[in-house]
């Protein structure tokens, strides 16, 4: 049998009994629709948390102190400070996956400005540490280089600092006091938020390091070394890369670690696999809906095939092979599927449009749905297709040309 | 079992049963049936219901096969074939004619013709709807292409039935029961079709309990309980197209008997 003769068949078939295709039809179109409303809001609660996590600095490593044990006696984490900026160059320059790297010196100190002050965290940064922390200066501009490299007293405010120093003026170019040491603000970052633990971000000063640990902290070690790698998939090759080059910088052949790799991907992992099962909960509740169009369209697939025993009979009676018989009523199912796929999708991307225009919830219609509505709607067309296409050619043709 | 073959025959069975088991019993529909029929016979087959004529018809259009005993259909042994070599059989050498015309609804005459056509394996490349078309205007229906079975006489759809039959080119025409839905003068005029092909060379089978049908045939075969009881040459042989037009000139001159004929 002819493909295209197959397909023309398929079609006249189904287009004699519109309004009962259209029902059966609609069916397969609920339920691609709902999987696709249903992804797309797991999606976009995902991406949504993707994007949360990713403010707090894409792909970041943070290098920490680690415990010492004068004595035996173990002092805990941060107790064993030996990290400095040599660390930090040796990282840079060595590494090979990441894109990024910054030592932060950290302080807290009063800031002073014309007749406010507020206590605030310091942070000596390099320059990349804009790019590591996925924040940029909304005005002015952030340090140069050439500042970290000769020490320059300037300094890059967050928003908060700005408001309790300044009001609404812009304080670019002006001149504060961090403790005793005089600066001049060269610009301020946009306003970030609270971080996930509901920390206020934007409440920080930003200063070259190396102003920092000669002007604010006198010390030459640092408080920890950020990293950021190329790229999210090699995380852990990239925290393997970090303790190698930390434990080559710091001698340690064969001692234990002084030092701790921690990972921002573990978090946004854990964080973001809870809302994968949900968003798999979510999907597998709407496909029920879609099993339950396959179940219908199995039910029509049996009355047609009862009402056109005849007609099976006559074909067989011309020539028809009863594989011929079952391509012909699978076909028409599946064309009837798809077709209701086709229109689900469409129905499940307007659905999805408009649950979050209505919710405000974050909805993504991933382009992989294109795929789930076709493939599924295919599947359920051939899975409930299969047994009355079966039946059909299981006929015997001189009982199917007497059927009345 | 070797079987005398004969180049010129058709139709070769030989010591053919048919068993039907139900439950425990055991119903012999055939209890041994030979026949030979000829290329170029018209032959008819009478019997009455339940003589065992049907399940001949089925054995000889490959629906069926034979419990015991040989078939050999065009050179072809059909006994033991798998039902899908029936089928292609059927598509190849058989086309086949039925009392209910069993056209598909809803589906023009052209389509309905054309159907075969497609479930051909052979692998040809066939024009099919020039074929179909063709087919239909030597049933003497070629202005009726997209009309639909509902839109046709009942001796309109037997042509287009017939058509469907011719378009393969069937070595063999089995018409089971042609004119047992039809009126007399429609009944007549089928047979005209049936003569006139079978004098183009093709050959008929027909299964009919009506006599004056069985007269058009060359020759008829009588069946009862399974077994064939008579085999004979039609001795007065009629031929349709004279019936048909000595039924017109006898209107002509009997308006009466029209009305008599139509009430």
């Amino acid at each position: 049998m002819k493909q295209s003769a197959l397909y023309k068949m398929a079609s006249t078939s189904i287009l004699k009994n519109k309004m009962r295709t259209l029902l059966t039809m609609l069916g397969i179109v609920i339920g691609v629709g709902a999987v696709i409303v249903m992804v797309a809001i797991g999606n976009g609660a995902q991406s949504q948390i993707k994007a949360q996590i990713g403010g707090l600095g894409t792909n970041l490593i943070i290098v920490m102190p680690g415990s010492g044990t004068p004595g035996g006696v173990n002092q805990g984490a941060g107790s064993f400070n030996k990290l400095t900026v040599a660390d930090a160059d040796k990282l840079k320059h060595d590494g090979t996956l990441f894109s990024s790297v910054s030592p932060v010196v950290s302080a807290r100190l009063q800031v002073i400005a014309n007749n406010a002050n507020w206590k605030t965290s310091i942070s000596g940064v390099s320059v990349d540490f804009p790019e590591i922390r996925n924040w940029t200066p909304s005005s002015g501009a952030f340090f140069s280089d050439v500042d970290v490299k000769s020490s320059r007293k300037v300094a890059v405010l967050g928003a908060t600092v700005v408001k309790n120093l300044f009001g609404d003026s812009d304080p670019v170019g002006a001149q504060i006091q961090i403790g005793k040491v005089p600066f001049t603000v060269v610009g301020v970052m946009e306003a970030k938020g609270q971080n996930a633990g509901g920390q206020d971000q934007d409440d920080a000063v930003l200063v070259p390091y190396s102003t920092a640990q000669t002007r604010l902290s006198g010390n030459v070690r640092i408080g920890q070394i950020l990293v950021s790698t190329a790229s999210a998939d090699d995380m852990a090759a990239a925290q393997d890369e970090t303790s190698a080059i930390m434990r080559d910088s710091h001698r340690l052949d064969g001692a234990p670690d002084d030092f701790t790799v921690r990972n921002q991907t573990e978090i946004a992992n854990a964080m973001s696999s809870t809302t994968k099962v949900m968003s798999g909960l979510l999907a597998a509740i709407a496909s029920i809906s879609l099993i339950v169009g396959g179940i219908g369209i199995m039910n029509i697939m049996l009355v047609s095939v009862t009402e056109r025993t005849r007609e099976i009979g006559i074909r067989m009676a011309i020539g028809a092979r009863g594989s011929d018989v079952l391509t012909q009523f699978l076909v028409e199912s599946i064309v009837m599927s798809l077709l209701g796929g086709i229109v689900g999708l469409g129905v499940g991307y307007g659905g999805a449009a408009l649950l979050g225009h209505l919710t405000g919830w974050a909805t993504a219609t991933p382009i992989s749905a294109v795929g789930i509505a076709v493939g599924f709607s295919g599947a359920v067309g051939m899975f409930f297709g299969y047994y009355p296409a079966r039946k059909a050619a299981a006929l015997n043709p001189i009982q199917a040309l007497r059927y009345e | 079992m070797a079987t005398m073959s004969n180049q010129n025959s058709v139709i070769e069975i030989s010591k053919v049963k048919k068993v039907y088991t139900m439950g425990t019993n055991q119903v012999f529909a055939l209890r041994g049936v030979d026949l030979t029929v000829e290329r170029g016979e018209l032959i008819a087959v009478m019997g009455t219901s339940g003589s065992g004529k049907s399940t001949l018809m089925n054995i000889l259009g490959c629906l069926d096969v034979p419990t015991e005993g040989s078939y050999v259909l065009d050179g072809t042994r059909v006994d033991g074939m798998s039902g899908n070599a029936l089928a292609d059989l059927r598509n190849a050498k058989l086309g086949f004619v039925f009392q209910g015309f069993n056209l598909l609804p809803r589906t023009s005459a052209i389509d309905n013709v054309e159907l075969p056509l497609l479930y051909d394996r052979s692998g040809r490349k066939l024009d099919t709807r020039r074929l179909a078309a063709e087919s239909l205007g030597r049933v003497g229906l070629g202005d009726r292409l997209d009309h639909q079975p509902s839109e046709l006489s009942g001796g309109q759809q037997q042509r287009v039935a017939i058509a469907r039959a011719l378009v393969t080119q069937p070595t063999l025409l089995l018409a089971d029961e042609p004119t047992g839905n039809l009126d007399s003068r429609t009944t007549v005029e089928v047979m005209a079709l049936f003569q006139e092909l079978n004098e183009q060379g093709i050959t008929v089978v027909l299964v009919t309990h009506e006599p004056e049908v069985a007269q058009y045939a060359k020759r008829i075969v009588d069946v009862r309980d399974g077994r064939i009881v008579r085999d004979h040459p039609v001795a007065d042989r009629r031929w349709a197209a004279d019936d048909l037009r000595n039924m017109d000139a006898a209107r002509a001159l009997e308006p009466d008997a029209v009305l008599e004929e139509a009430a």
